[in-house]
């Protein structure tokens, strides 16, 4: 075996070296030095979207279970950006008194999870696959139960290892019949074995159900509202973005690697759970007043956009995917940044009460939560307008007209309830609004970052344009 | 010719810079600033203007007509594209050297006037925001890139007239303006968008197949682009925001309604006059029209006006009215047969905008010395402000076309052009213009002539009969007296330039001579109208003053009320459209609109609470959950299969 190949993995081995420099400086650091951890893994996390993009070149290692593009490789250092931002957005919680002790463990576990996705992407063989979905689920469910003293942490994280078992399970069944009917495990081999047999139809079902998992798309989403209120609000942010990204891009490349033959199969299915997951995570969200479990159902239903762009299996859908994930991460992260500084004040769980005359008290926070909302509700001329426009597009290009129109009524509805936040800062009477309050420093970064996207993303066209010159589809 | 964008950029980035920093600079800083910027541009126009005029015609006698700068900003069709570029042509390099003369005047002359005022860095940053955007809109390079700046420009001069918004009536008078000219500017889109519809581009030059299968719509087109030039040109009778607009600073009067937003319906028809005059005859005829009637109209009200800044606010009305109907009585694109008209609307926008800018700043400078507006607080005030006296003489002399200042010139080759359209409307412009003269004059006697208030008060001051003592009128500070002198220079000479050299309706040059007959009436009338002032209010209160008070005192005070035309349009607003269109349409937005989405509202809450308890947070339901969906979806499929 050549073992210089691994060397070829770039942004692997760019993670894996941050990985084991913070793994070191955990175990020698003490005292003040202590201190300087949080900037150091910042700094790093930067260098490491850096290296990432750097790379840009085709091949595929390892006899054809290793591919990297320029498309994958951008994906990654999407995902690391993300990670970068829930890296910010922990400094508080790390230092608080609890987590302090356990700091290095966080960044251990959450660049664990993120060699997973790193995996799963670049994954052109089932074994490889399972193993990096494994290893970006196993260690999430330690950041779940991060708080584990938090009754409420430690019943998400159970929660969440538990239903993670499950699908996993189901998935592990799926891709058993999988290689007993086609022979192989090798994405090349087997699509040729693809014939939409009723073996394979239960075997691929099976294996959707795995990845539904991930992206919580219903009827498999009924952990996340759980999950989502008992994790630390960082793990949540990160749950609700970079894991359900990770698995889209997945799901999309074994959709068209693997199970092209069955494009009729695989399209009804995703028609389907589009449907169910925009219309009830909808109806769901519209009841909740704990804004974290809100964000729940509104990462559900925005799950069931970015599978608009999955289903027509197109280049251009890939585009519309990417786009959309970078655009629905800045927003996200930012609502999230929000809510967790708004818990640190009223230490405690925020309600939509709570942010009740918000703007009286903190004019900045609540127009960053606004810039965010407006974009996850797809207002123009924000980020969000154009990347849910990209995603419609390419689902009406590939020829689902009934299903965007269902779409669109369900921006609709979901303009409502993000609107009910917005209308509770700015308009709701409140007698004791939350204090007004400097936002920690990092949090601080993580907002300027997101709120330039949010603004930026979608007037800068090269943005698009760039995705859409290393997209690729069936 | 790469420069140019230069000219464009300083404003911007002054406007940019104080906009966002003005807060933490001293006054003297920001109005350095500002200044200074606009200098630079003015000097880079005038460095432009000379490169563009000295480059020589091209082979056919014409000036070549530039793009430094053009790149599609939009592109909406195969053809069809918004561009945003620079269009350097004679009467846009003419245009440039107007704004920013009188721009750059008004920022020294805002200087002295605005000394110590509170916002002192905002009315900067507006003043060059308003000439980035007057810039942007004569360089524009199609309809549509000019629409974008004349938006501009309309929210621009908004913040600008509504400088003072602690005053009622400042916001007011800019909210009349804003909406008006808006108003006006939505025929101007509509008229753009046939425009781009039928000919397949927004450029000023649409393609000749296009032209010869257009019929009827170009006209309809250009007419509604002309509603939307009469609109910001204030034209009868969308002129009612002009005169409230003087509620803003002086300064902004003389830059907004003497030199730029005023004239840009103007340059719009300008613009387009190939077109009008190709394919658009009869509506070049309803602008001369149109214009005809405003400037009487204008000029009897500017009559019986006593706000000092009111008389100029209609005069300017009158005087750009005379631009349109020169513009309007053309019949044919030689300017030796029937063109001559759109070099006279040129020259004579050229020529007004200096002058006028002379009076609206020297008119800020006796506001600046008595603290009013009314002409009863004036009188006698030579004594005390030589400068200003001898400069408003000569602007005064000016527009009522006394040889050999620059009004004269240039109302000479409107008239000239009116006669030769026909004689009735030369002759009705020849007593529009007798009338100017007369208003003027009465307007010079009334502030510097006449017994002195100052005095008066002073004399009463002293008996005992009044507690405080007047204010006594001095001269204003050299900040404020230097653009006076200059542009009084400018208005003696401008006269002797050759503009047809420069200027013309088909591009090639023409020398202007002056008409001896029409000339020689035309300064005779002048001269009555002068006379018939100086007997009237050379002194107060003289017996013909009494008798024609008396005799015309209905038609006077329906003039000084501009005969109801505010309180025409309040009717037509509010009771007319506000209750016959706005009422039912509120009712149905409210019943019918917000009932049914509310509706909608009800059923999404109920079918919310209906899904609610699938989250029941057991863990084992949620895996039947799982593992039924899996069946459901499977048994979908294969039944499909």
């Amino acid at each position: 075996m050549n073992y210089i190949q691994f060397f070829d993995m770039r942004p692997e081995v760019a993670l894996l070296a941050v990985y084991l420099i913070l793994f070191m400086y955990d175990l020698v650091s003490a005292g003040r030095y202590r201190r300087l951890f949080h900037p150091l893994a910042c700094m790093l996390a930067t260098a490491m979207v850096a290296v990432t993009l750097s790379d840009r070149s085709t091949f595929t290692l390892f006899g054809g279970m290793y591919e990297s593009n320029a498309m994958i490789v951008f994906m990654k250092a999407v995902l690391a950006f993300g990670s970068l931002l829930a890296i910010l957005q922990a400094h508080k919680w790390l230092r608080s008194e609890h987590t302090f002790y356990k700091q290095g463990e966080f960044y251990i576990l959450l660049l664990s999870t993120l060699v997973g996705m790193y995996f799963m992407l670049s994954a052109r063989h089932f074994l490889l696959l399972f193993i990096g979905i494994e290893l970006a689920s196993l260690p999430l469910a330690c950041l779940v139960a991060f708080d584990k003293y938090r009754h409420n942490s430690a019943e998400a994280g159970i929660k969440y290892i538990l239903t993670s078992m499950f699908s996993s399970a189901m998935m592990l069944y799926g891709i058993s019949f999988l290689y007993g009917t086609t022979g192989s495990l090798y994405f090349t081999d087997m699509v040729q074995h693809i014939t939409g047999a009723p073996m394979q139809i239960f075997a691929f079902v099976m294996f959707f159900a795995g990845l539904g998992f991930k992206i919580s798309l219903v009827p498999f989403h009924l952990w996340t509202a759980d999950s989502y209120q008992g994790a630390p609000t960082t793990v949540t942010a990160y749950l609700s973005v970079i894991s359900k990204g990770a698995a889209v891009f997945t799901l999309f490349i074994v959709l068209i690697k693997v199970f092209a033959p069955m494009i009729e199969e695989w399209q009804t299915v995703i028609y389907i759970t589009i449907v169910a997951s925009i219309t009830i995570a909808n109806l769901m969200a519209i009841k909740q007043h704990f804004l974290k479990r809100f964000m729940a159902f509104s990462s559900i239903s925005q799950a069931g956009y970015i599978m608009l762009a999955v289903i027509g299996g197109q280049a251009d859908g890939m585009t519309a995917m990417v786009f959309y994930l970078v655009v629905y991460m800045v927003a996200n992260m930012a609502v999230f940044a929000v809510i967790e500084s708004i818990e640190w004040k009223i230490r405690g769980a925020v309600r939509r009460e709570t942010c009740n005359g918000l703007y009286r008290t903190n004019p900045k926070l609540t127009l960053v939560m606004t810039l965010a909302l407006f974009s996850l509700a797809g207002i123009p001329p924000f980020a969000g307008f154009f990347s849910k426009f990209f995603v419609f597009m390419s689902a009406f290009s590939a020829g689902f007209c009934v299903l965007v129109f269902i779409a669109l009524i369900n921006t609709v509805i979901s303009l409502y309830y993000y609107l009910l936040i917005v209308k509770a800062m700015y308009m709701m009477p409140n007698e004791e609004p939350v204090p007004a309050f400097k936002c920690d420093p990092y949090i601080r970064i993580e907002l300027i970052l997101c709120v330039a996207g949010i603004i930026l993303l979608g007037v800068c066209s090269f943005v698009y344009s760039g995705i859409d010159s290393i997209s690729f589809g069936m | 010719m790469e420069h140019t964008i230069l000219i464009l950029a300083l404003p911007l980035l002054s406007f940019l810079l104080l906009g966002l920093l003005g807060n933490r600079m001293p006054h003297r800083l920001a109005g350095a600033l500002g200044t200074l910027s606009l200098a630079a541009a003015t000097a880079l126009s005038y460095w432009t203007a000379a490169e563009y005029f000295l480059a020589g015609r091209t082979a056919d006698g014409t000036f070549a007509e530039l793009m430094p700068y053009n790149m599609t900003w939009l592109p909406l069709g195969d053809t069809l594209s918004i561009d945003m570029g620079i269009l350097l042509s004679p009467i846009s390099v003419m245009m440039l050297i107007v704004i920013t003369t009188v721009s750059l005047m008004v920022h020294i002359y805002s200087l002295g006037y605005m000394k110590g005022e509170r916002g002192f860095q905002r009315y900067y940053a507006f003043l060059s925001l308003f000439t980035f955007s007057m810039l942007g809109l004569v360089v524009a390079t199609n309809i549509f890139q000019m629409y974008v700046f004349w938006e501009l420009v309309g929210v621009s001069s908004y913040l600008l007239i509504g400088f003072y918004y602690t005053k009622p009536e400042a916001i007011a008078a800019s909210k009349k303006a804003f909406i008006v000219t808006r108003f006006a500017d939505l025929f101007f889109l509509i008229g753009i968008l046939i425009y781009g519809y039928y000919m397949g581009t927004y450029s000023f030059t649409p393609p000749m197949t296009e032209l010869m299968t257009a019929g009827a719509v170009l006209p309809a087109a250009l007419l509604l682009m002309f509603i939307g030039g009469a609109g910001k040109s204030a034209m009868f009778p969308l002129h009612i925001w002009l005169p409230d607009a003087m509620e803003g600073p002086t300064p902004v009067s003389a830059l907004i309604h003497a030199a730029t937003m005023v004239v840009a319906g103007v340059y719009l028809v300008a613009r387009m006059f190939p077109l009008f005059i190709g394919y658009a005859p009869e509506v070049l005829h309803i602008i001369a029209y149109a214009g005809a009637f405003t400037a009487l109209y204008a000029a009897i009200v500017a009559c019986a006006q006593t706000d000092i800044k009111r008389v100029l606010a209609f005069s300017t009305i009158s005087q750009i009215a005379f631009m349109m109907v020169s513009l309007g009585v053309c019949t044919g694109s030689d300017p030796h047969e029937g063109g001559l008209g759109y070099m006279a609307s040129m020259f004579h926008l050229f020529t007004h905008a200096m002058f006028k800018g002379l009076l609206f700043l020297g008119a800020g400078a006796i506001i600046h010395a008595v603290h009013s507006n009314e002409k009863s607080h004036m009188g006698g005030l030579r004594k005390y402000m030589p400068v200003t006296h001898i400069t408003f003489l000569i602007a005064c002399l000016a527009i009522a076309g006394i040889p050999p200042f620059s009004g004269f010139f240039s109302k000479d080759e409107i008239l000239v052009a009116c006669y030769s359209f026909s004689p009735l409307m030369g002759m009705f412009m020849s007593f529009v213009a007798a009338l100017t003269a007369f208003y003027m004059f009465r307007l010079y006697y009334l502030i510097f002539w006449g017994k002195s208030h100052y005095e008066e008060q002073l004399a009463l001051y002293r008996s005992g009969e009044c507690s405080h003592e007047p204010h006594k009128p001095h001269e204003a500070p050299w900040s404020m007296t230097l653009p006076l002198i200059i542009l009084a220079a400018v208005t003696c000479a401008a006269g002797f330039i050759p503009f047809g050299e420069f200027v013309s309706s088909n591009g090639e040059a023409y020398t202007i001579h002056i008409d001896t007959t029409v000339a020689t009436t035309s300064v005779l009338l002048a001269l009555a109208g002068i006379v018939l002032a100086t007997i009237m209010y050379i002194r107060d209160g003289s017996r013909v003053t009494r008798i024609v008070n008396w005799a015309l005192h209905g038609p006077i005070v329906a003039a000084y009320h501009r005969f109801y035309m505010d309180e025409v349009w309040l009717f037509v607003t509010k009771k007319i459209i506000f209750n016959c269109i706005s009422r039912p349409i509120a009712w149905f937005d409210r019943k019918v609109v917000d009932g049914s989405l509310d509706l909608l509202a009800k059923a999404v809450q109920s079918a919310g609470t209906l899904v609610r308890p699938w989250q029941s947070g057991n863990i084992q339901t949620y895996c039947i959950w799982f593992l039924s969906g899996i069946l459901i979806i499977i048994l979908v499929l294969l039944y499909m299969a």
